[in-house]
């Protein structure tokens, strides 16, 4: 449904346009919370996130709700849900399982042999779990659900140059760990 | 292809379905199920029953049943097919209720405890708001026990009409006094017996085969034959008189 629409319909009974912002955006704010290191705790914190949303809505009048920018407003309350339960809650170590790893590539398979393996998709997850915070939430949300730099930098709260720069760093760093642990395995399973 | 534009193309498969409805753990469902004391409304998460009201106290209005709802929970509201497993035969059959899961989250863990306790009674039975206070090692906290079943959210399903006053009385209820004696009588509690022993100040009965000493709504003091039966007007007295307590309702003073 488009945004326009999505936000009348919510404005014209709460409920039932609120299923209709769930069943549209439910897969992006569920990937980021996934990526960002929700984890298993990733459907909670989606459920977690629409419910203050929806706490807030009620709180709203008309003119407020049809001014929403609904994806960027939900990635707001996300990021925010985040940082104050799941994160302060359940402070686990970092998972960083190839950060001691060499930083340049040894001989090995090369990228592109990896992205071929059916493995490839978790381990580039893991991977990204691995970046610092700013990093990893700037290359999901440009990477992952696509959006554009201006929207990231609106979302994070921080200047589109800043944006761009966690986004470029953070993928120079999964490019590394990437071919590092391309080696890594290639030792491991001689070939 | 550059390795990082790879990348890039790998980053974009990452994105996923949750492997949940979010919508099933976001929404409560609604619904309107037929019971001992008419229509009542109820609304349901993923987790349990989380609220109910008689169909008289929201005036027979569905906008009402749900601006109620909205106002305690925050949470959207969505019509369901049907009620949740299990809850319409527990309406009918009370015995069935305890196996009905309930969703207490958005409860303190003082009005849980209070709440668990009240599912312990059997029906037919009642307790005094001491005997709950004390189940839950809290014994001086009478009044609260009082003030967390007036804001039991899933009446009849836990059964708080079942604690009553401890000078006999039936004293309060959420849908009022009337429903809740209509609810013990229903169940076949024996309301106007407990009552005809109040007002003669006999709260514990007791038997003089086996000396034990029961609430007078208990199974077990209602086989005692009145040839062998002593009401007592304070556990301790019973206490003197060489009783003990009954391990299945389990009097306290």
């Amino acid at each position: 449904m488009p945004d326009d629409a999505l936000l009348t319909a919510l404005t014209d009974d709460l409920d039932t346009g609120f299923a209709e912002l769930v069943r549209d955006y439910e897969r992006i704010v569920y990937s980021v919370a996934l990526r960002i290191g929700g984890g298993g705790d990733a459907e909670d914190l989606t459920a977690e996130c629409f419910l203050r949303a929806y706490g807030a809505l009620r709180g709203y009048d008309r003119s407020r709700i049809l001014a929403l920018r609904p994806r960027a407003w939900l990635l707001t309350i996300l990021l925010n849900t985040w940082r104050n339960t799941a994160r302060s809650a359940s402070r686990r170590p970092q998972q960083t399982p190839f950060a001691t790893l060499p930083e340049r590539a040894m001989a090995g398979p090369s990228v592109e042999d990896m992205v071929e393996n059916g493995e490839t998709r978790r381990e580039l997850g893991e991977l990204v779990s691995g970046l610092p915070d700013r990093q990893r939430v700037a290359v999901v949300l440009r990477h992952v659900v696509g959006l554009p730099v201006a929207e990231i930098a609106a979302v994070m709260r921080l200047p589109e140059g800043t944006v761009k720069s966690h986004i470029s760093r953070g993928l120079t760093r999964l490019r590394e760990d990437y071919a590092a642990h391309a080696a890594t395995e290639a030792r491991k399973v001689p070939r | 292809m550059s390795a990082e534009d790879r990348i890039v193309e790998e980053l974009s498969k990452l994105l996923a379905t949750p492997p949940y409805s979010t919508a099933a753990k976001v929404f409560a469902d609604w619904t309107i199920v037929s019971s001992r004391i008419g229509k009542l409304y109820v609304a349901f998460t993923d987790a349990g029953v989380s609220y109910i009201r008689t169909a008289e106290s929201v005036h027979h209005d569905d906008k009402t049943f749900m601006e109620i709802y909205h106002h305690s929970f925050q949470r959207p509201l969505r019509r369901a097919e049907r009620p949740p497993t299990g809850l319409a035969p527990a309406l009918q059959r009370p015995a069935t209720a305890k196996n009905v899961p309930v969703d207490l989250r958005h409860l303190t863990p003082f009005e849980r405890e209070v709440l668990a306790a009240t599912r312990r009674i059997p029906p037919g039975q009642t307790r005094p708001y001491a005997w709950v206070a004390r189940e839950i090692g809290r014994p001086r906290a009478v009044r609260a026990v009082g003030t967390a079943l007036g804001n039991n959210p899933v009446p009849v399903l836990i059964p708080c009409h079942r604690v009553i006053r401890s000078d006999g009385q039936l004293g309060q209820y959420i849908f009022g006094s009337e429903v809740k004696e209509h609810l013990l009588r229903a169940e076949g509690s024996n309301v106007d017996e407990t009552l005809a022993l109040a007002k003669a100040k006999v709260f514990y009965l007791g038997s003089d085969t086996t000396h034990i000493v029961c609430y007078p709504t208990c199974p077990d003091a209602r086989r005692i034959t009145p040839p062998h039966r002593h009401g007592f007007r304070t556990l301790p007295e019973a206490l003197a008189a060489g009783y003990r307590p009954c391990h299945h309702c389990n009097p306290t003073t």
